[in-house]
């Protein structure tokens, strides 16, 4: 019996493991191959050791989109997960009135990503764009936002905070899990509304609020499909708006260069990994959480 | 007591202007896309100008001068995006349901670490995979067909497998023995009983990996070489990166197009979005 049950069990769950073994295992070792060779796209691998890897130190465009992710990823995620907190702590409430604003900050994290980036294009354009139409209104001349390599990087952390909605709705499905008897006895201490958030929300929150942080980096080192709509004309790439995975994009399917490319996405799951285990470790002391 | 209705009312206020202000970027795409070129790029906000009557004849140019665009074929985008989103939506269901029914009802050796690989993936990006992924695609032959953008979804997906399992958990166990008793094996459990009970559940992964196709950018435009193949994503890129000629009125229109679906879908199933989107954030 308990070798037949066993049996089932692996193949209730084969087809994962052959999915998973097709499109994820073996292309990953594939890729970590790949990295060690000079590979053209047409022409079979040459074994190059770790030239790909060499490389990239001294290249300077690697650089300029490592640079770029790197501030895009250390100003966006903190940025976001700060004003998704205010936002949640706001309206976190079951009435109609709550449940229409979630809605409205929820919305614009359906909108499919081209479609927000023609949607920012309009809304930044220089001179019929709303966002300098409005500053128009109170006497400031806007930038142009998609052109000038200084406010490429502010228009797309922008962008990054109009889509915070997901966090939102992740940080107050958490609130109202939060005993009520906790506000009731900090009230009662006479903390005012800031010190609750600060003294029993945060902490209450912090094994969501580490895991949201998680994925909005993971998601921010990746970016991709905004920057290149929008920044990527016919005249050629903007550099402010260049980032890490456009250019391993480019090396794969623009340069043929494979090899290469595949370095750059290893490199680039390490620092994902590592990032994970710096935020786990740094966040023991500062997650709280409840006995189960 | 009148000052702290005040500073309620003060606060509501702010709270509904933040809340319009996320709304405020969709309403002017969707404003732009009721006015003609000249008025698009006027300089003026213009709201309806020339009445209801004139307004109506321009939305109804503006989107039939995108339905029919020559270069830019969408209906056939959108053909091809439903193809992929229907194959891909009911693999991905049916496939992650059957090995989250492994994981979370059938006891077996090396069960934990299966369950762990699968958490482990989720950490994967794309951009590690896809080149390998494209020379593999390449030698079978798929580059340039729609393949590549459904097949994989037939093998389930590691984060719709985990939400499937924890919900499974929260089945009794007694449905199962009882189930049992009555002669019933994996298959019929799984048929008669777990698969009727997750429907919210089933319906969070259709709904989600939907949206998924519908939005993904980067696997059409790798995967696929041919304009008649090109899902919305990726005719949208190609409407606008026509030489930047495309006139505002219409690009909005086009985007709003894109947009639609995926709000009318939001707005008809709101209440299993919010839940879905909310467990995202729960995965321990």
């Amino acid at each position: 019996m308990s070798a037949r049950r066993g049996i089932a069990g692996w193949v209730w769950v084969s087809p994962w493991l052959i999915g998973a073994a097709a499109f994820l295992f073996i292309p990953v070792i594939l890729s970590l191959y790949y990295s060690f060779t000079d590979y053209p796209m047409l022409e079979p691998p040459l074994w190059a050791g770790v030239s790909n890897y060499a490389r990239m130190l001294e290249d300077p465009t690697f650089w300029l989109v490592t640079k770029n992710t790197a501030i895009y990823v250390a100003v966006s995620v903190p940025l976001c997960t700060i004003l998704a907190l205010v936002l949640a702590a706001v309206m976190a409430g079951r009435s109609r009135f709550d449940r229409l604003l979630q809605a409205a900050v929820f919305i614009p994290t359906l909108v499919p990503l081209i479609a927000a980036a023609m949607l920012w294009l309009w809304m930044f354009n220089g001179e019929l764009g709303l966002v300098n139409r409005a500053l128009g209104l109170i006497g400031i001349d806007g930038p142009s936002w998609l052109t000038d390599r200084a406010w490429v990087m502010p228009a797309l952390i922008i962008m990054s905070l109009w889509g915070v909605g997901q966090s939102v709705v992740i940080y107050i499905a958490a609130l109202q899990d939060v005993p009520r008897q906790m506000y009731e006895a900090a009230k009662l201490d006479g903390m005012t509304a800031p010190r609750r958030f600060w003294h029993v929300t945060l902490p209450m929150l912090s094994p969501v609020i580490l895991f949201n942080v998680i994925t909005l980096t993971i998601n921010a080192v990746q970016v991709f499909a905004i920057p290149f709509v929008m920044f990527r004309q016919v005249d050629g790439q903007n550099p402010a708006g260049y980032f890490y995975s456009m250019y391993l994009y480019d090396n794969a399917f623009q340069y043929g260069q494979m090899g290469y490319a595949c370095a750059m996405a290893w490199v680039q799951l390490l620092v994902i990994v590592a990032l994970t285990l710096v935020m786990f470790a740094a966040s023991k002391r500062l997650v709280y959480y409840r006995a189960a | 007591m009148l000052s702290s209705r005040l500073s309620r009312a003060l606060f509501r206020t702010l709270m509904v202007l933040a809340a319009a202000m996320f709304l405020l970027p969709l309403l002017w795409m969707l404003n732009t896309s009721t006015l003609s070129e000249q008025q698009a790029a006027s300089g003026q906000v213009l709201v309806a100008p020339g009445g209801l009557g004139q307004t109506a004849a321009r939305v109804a140019e503006n989107y039939r001068r995108v339905w029919t665009d020559e270069a830019v074929n969408f209906p056939l985008y959108l053909r091809n995006t439903l193809i992929v989103a229907a194959l891909s939506v009911v693999g991905m269901t049916l496939s992650s349901a059957v090995v989250a029914y492994g994981l979370a009802r059938i006891e077996f050796k090396g069960r934990g670490a299966v369950f762990a690989l699968v958490l482990a993936t989720m950490m994967i990006p794309f951009p590690v995979i896809m080149a390998p992924l494209y020379l593999a695609f390449r030698e079978l032959g798929w580059i340039g067909t729609l393949l590549p953008l459904w097949v994989p979804a037939w093998f389930g997906g590691a984060f719709n497998i985990f939400l499937l399992r924890q919900f499974y958990r929260t089945i009794p166990r007694e449905l199962d023995e009882a189930a049992r008793i009555d002669g019933l094996g994996h298959v019929g459990i799984f048929l008669r009983i777990i698969l009727p009970l997750s429907k919210p559940a089933l319906a969070v992964v259709a709904l989600f990996h939907f949206i998924y196709v519908w939005n993904d950018f980067l696997g059409p435009l790798i995967f696929l070489t041919h304009r008649d193949q090109y899902t919305l994503a990726l005719g949208l890129q190609m409407y606008q990166s026509q030489a930047g000629l495309t006139p505002w009125n219409l690009l909005m229109a086009a985007s709003a197009m894109v947009i639609a679906p995926i709000l009318i879908l939001f707005m008809l199933t709101q209440r299993t979005f919010v839940q879905g989107a909310a467990t995202e954030g729960l995965k321990e």
